[in-house]
């Protein structure tokens, strides 16, 4: 009300109320959702608290127990490291190389091969992860699969003799829309004039692809990768297919926190874990921001001529 | 606000919607109250989710009419894996909601109770408690099953016991005895040796691994370690890489690595329904089960892999010791037992009706309609002399089983020992050796229950 009966005062004395007040309830929601369940993970991660037993009804703080135990556990190593393979394998090659493949197959075309393709994996990524999860073992089953009905393969039992390239493929297939989409729309700003130029001067599609393409898009690749690492880093679906077996073979870290923390009743000890996981996070995403800053600023001098 | 926020916690909840406006009188005094268990109408334990569906709801609401309360029942059904099922209503427990009337793993009592999920009855429910007539009909040995420092916490609906069965067809067709009674495990060895000879896919199903969860403890390792002489808890101190710990896994080894059993069964998902298929299919020889098994599993009607012949098609014989004579108390044969028990939600908004609906669950009428469909041992002795000779399995189970049985300990800790073992057969399973297994499962141990409580 006073505001707009002094509607030409100097914006700077009105500004900062005014911001205050639209910011507001976004950071309450951040405050409430965001980061109280952080302070509250960091505080469970120091206690003993337990799903059930003495330790549910009356937690003590153990201190720095429950990080020596994780760091020492070679179950947590191994699934630290299966998620590097998980993220490596299935996001940072699988999903954007094959998803930049696509968009680069077709880029130019038109019609309906393009929509049938693009329909379909848009499919794969729109499907809620229960009924895909539910394809996939029907798919891979040892007794009744379909790929060992395809292969003429009876009895193989890819998820428990392959569980980790199992989950790898599963989760390409299961997410390369995204990269495909972004990349697609990437590649639409690159001037046709620049790729039409280094073809007429001899250039190979690598080179152009190396030359041209690459520099225009880079801002695109780092922010998918970004994005995706940190998607696939957090994925929780691969549960629904093997729920991190054989014996912790593909108990990538999401799922290896599920099994300790709600299975294994070890609260504290999963609080622990996953606030190793957000410092993980947080690394990733600093180290591509970054990325992405010195690329715009290296961009624009560039640019300017 | 505040009423907003009670319809939708009732609608994420299930929890009674219209009991939260209780307290206020009025007209619509109707209360209601929620049953749950794992146990779905054509899956899991499908009898008893159409008994309580079909029976305990409608008479147990017109009895209450008939009082002139108006009292509404619903049944909240749940149909996976144990281990989830506990997670669930401990989730549920941990934020003061949840059914009124819970159906729990009698081994769970422990850790629930120390957690303050669970409360004595008679301190949910009032004085009432002790004067059922219920308690002087149920044997103090299986009372113990809802039992946790002295006090009542739940009902007990009955107990089990462990036995071998197996396939007389495929017996037969290996050359082996109909009434087979085996005297070791070498005797169990061998004739899982004749039925991979006659072609039987997998001769012997002991469950083993992490996969299979508690069932891997229960079903195999501690009848096993019963069978060497050794129980896992005994006068104080946790079994640990003792020589009859190292000859159970030697047992699981030499099943899981010479063809006689089939490795990958163990580690999948949903390797133990599976295998209870393999079973009906006519494809496993021997498996190693609760009575459970018999009646709710393989049962012609209601079962979830029935088998049509299962009278005349499926033998049962005792667990032998691993020598006779070396078993637990000096026994030839073993097993273990266990039960489901019930018990009333202490932050239940109304516990005197949940008690009186749980009673009445409980009465010798409500159990005898229960084993309309499928006989099993329940908790009461009066109902348990009338029913059980119907059926030869389950008399069978009471008259030869359950006087050599033993129980596994009432501790909080316990679930997590039975992790440990699980994690000692999946790694025998997987090729390891017996010795490498043993030592990992030692240090185990000692790091969840102190190395001054194991003995070795």
């Amino acid at each position: 009300m006073s505001r707009l009966k002094g509607a030409p005062s100097p914006p700077s004395a009105a500004r900062p109320v005014g911001t205050a007040g639209f910011v507001l309830p976004a950071l309450v929601l951040i405050g409430v959702f965001l980061v109280f369940p952080a302070l509250w993970t960091i505080y469970l991660g120091l206690t003993d608290y337990r799903l059930t037993g003495l330790e549910a009804a009356d937690p003590r703080v153990v201190g720095l127990d429950n990080y020596t135990a994780a760091l020492g556990d070679e179950r947590f190593r191994g699934s630290l490291w299966l998620t590097v393979q998980f993220v490596l394998g299935s996001a940072v090659i699988g999903q954007a190389v094959l998803g930049f493949a696509i968009a680069w197959v077709l880029r130019d075309r038109r019609g309906p091969v393009k929509r049938v393709t693009e329909g379909l994996v848009l499919l794969a990524w729109i499907l809620p992860s229960s009924v895909v999860a539910f394809l996939w073992i029907a798919l891979l089953d040892r007794d009744e699969g379909t790929l060992n009905a395809l292969l003429h393969t009876p009895g193989a039992a890819w998820l428990l003799d392959h569980p980790m390239p199992s989950i790898i493929v599963f989760n390409v297939w299961r997410g390369t829309a995204f990269s495909m989409m972004l990349y697609g729309a990437a590649l639409s700003n690159v001037p046709p004039s620049l790729l039409e130029t280094a073809r007429l001067a001899g250039a190979s599609t690598l080179q152009q692809l190396r030359d041209v393409v690459l520099p225009h898009i880079k801002g695109h690749v780092l922010t998918n990768l970004l994005l995706i690492s940190l998607w696939t880093f957090n994925d929780f679906s691969t549960f629904q297919i093997t729920a991190g077996g054989p014996d912790g073979r593909s108990e990538i870290l999401p799922v290896y926190i599920y099994n300790v923390a709600l299975s294994g009743g070890r609260l504290g000890f999963g609080a622990a874990i996953s606030f190793l996981v957000l410092l993980v996070n947080l690394v990733f995403a600093v180290a591509y921001l970054r990325l992405l800053r010195s690329r715009r600023t290296d961009a624009t001098p560039k640019a300017a001529p | 606000m505040r009423p907003a926020f009670a319809v939708l916690a009732g609608a994420v909840l299930v929890v009674a919607g219209c009991g939260t406006g209780g307290g206020s009188g009025g007209s619509g005094d109707e209360i209601t109250l929620v049953i749950t268990a794992n146990a779905i109408s054509g899956g899991k334990n499908s009898e008893s989710a159409e008994w309580t569906e079909k029976w305990v709801i409608p008479r147990f609401e017109a009895a209450q009419k008939a009082k002139g309360r108006n009292v509404r029942v619903r049944f909240q059904p749940s149909g996976v894996a144990d281990e989830q099922y506990k997670t669930k209503i401990a989730l549920d427990l941990k934020s003061h909601a949840g059914a009124d009337v819970i159906d729990l793993d009698g081994i769970w009592v422990g850790e629930f109770a120390q957690a303050g999920y669970v409360k004595p009855l008679a301190e949910v429910a009032g004085p009432e408690v002790d004067a059922w007539e219920g308690w002087s009909r149920i044997p103090p040995a299986v009372q113990g099953l809802g039992v946790f420092d002295g006090k009542r916490y739940a009902l007990p609906q009955g107990t089990d016991g462990r036995v071998l069965f197996y396939n007389k067809k495929l017996f037969a067709a290996a050359g082996l005895p109909s009434d087979w009674r085996p005297k070791s495990w070498q005797e169990i060895l061998d004739a899982g040796a004749a039925l991979k000879k006659a072609g039987v896919p997998v001769p012997i199903q002991i469950d083993a691994g992490t996969a299979m969860g508690e069932a891997t403890t229960m079903q195999g390792v501690l009848p096993l370690l019963a069978g060497a002489g050794a129980e896992i808890y005994a006068d104080g101190k946790w079994t640990g890489a003792t020589q009859a710990l190292k000859d159970v896994l030697g047992f699981y080894r030499q099943i899981y690595t010479t063809g006689l059993g089939d490795p990958k069964l163990q580690q999948e998902a949903q390797g133990r329904d599976k295998s209870f298929a393999r079973f009906a299919e006519g494809k496993v020889g021997i498996l190693a089960e609760g009575d459970y098994f018999w009646r709710s599993v393989i049962e012609p009607k209601t079962g979830v892999a029935p088998m049509a012949a299962r009278d005349a098609d499926v033998g049962y014989a005792l667990i032998p010791a691993e020598r006779p004579g070396v078993g637990i108390r000096g026994q030839d044969a073993v097993s273990m037992s266990g039960g489901a028990v019930r018990v009333v939600n202490p932050f239940s908004k109304n516990p005197k009706p949940a008690w009186e609906l749980l009673s009445f669950m409980h009465s010798a009428e409500a159990t005898t309609a229960q084993l309309a469909g499928a006989v099993r041992i329940t908790s009461r002795t009066d109902v348990n002399d009338k029913v059980l000779s119907v059926d030869p399995m389950l008399k069978f189970v009471s008259d030869e089983v359950l006087p050599i049985t033993a129980y596994r300990p009432p501790l909080a800790v316990y679930p997590q020992v039975s992790v440990a073992l699980q994690e000692a057969t999946a790694e025998v399973v997987s090729g390891r050796s017996v010795e490498e297994a043993a030592a990992a499962y030692q240090r185990k141990l000692e790091s969840i229950v102190g190395a001054s409580n194991v003995s070795r």
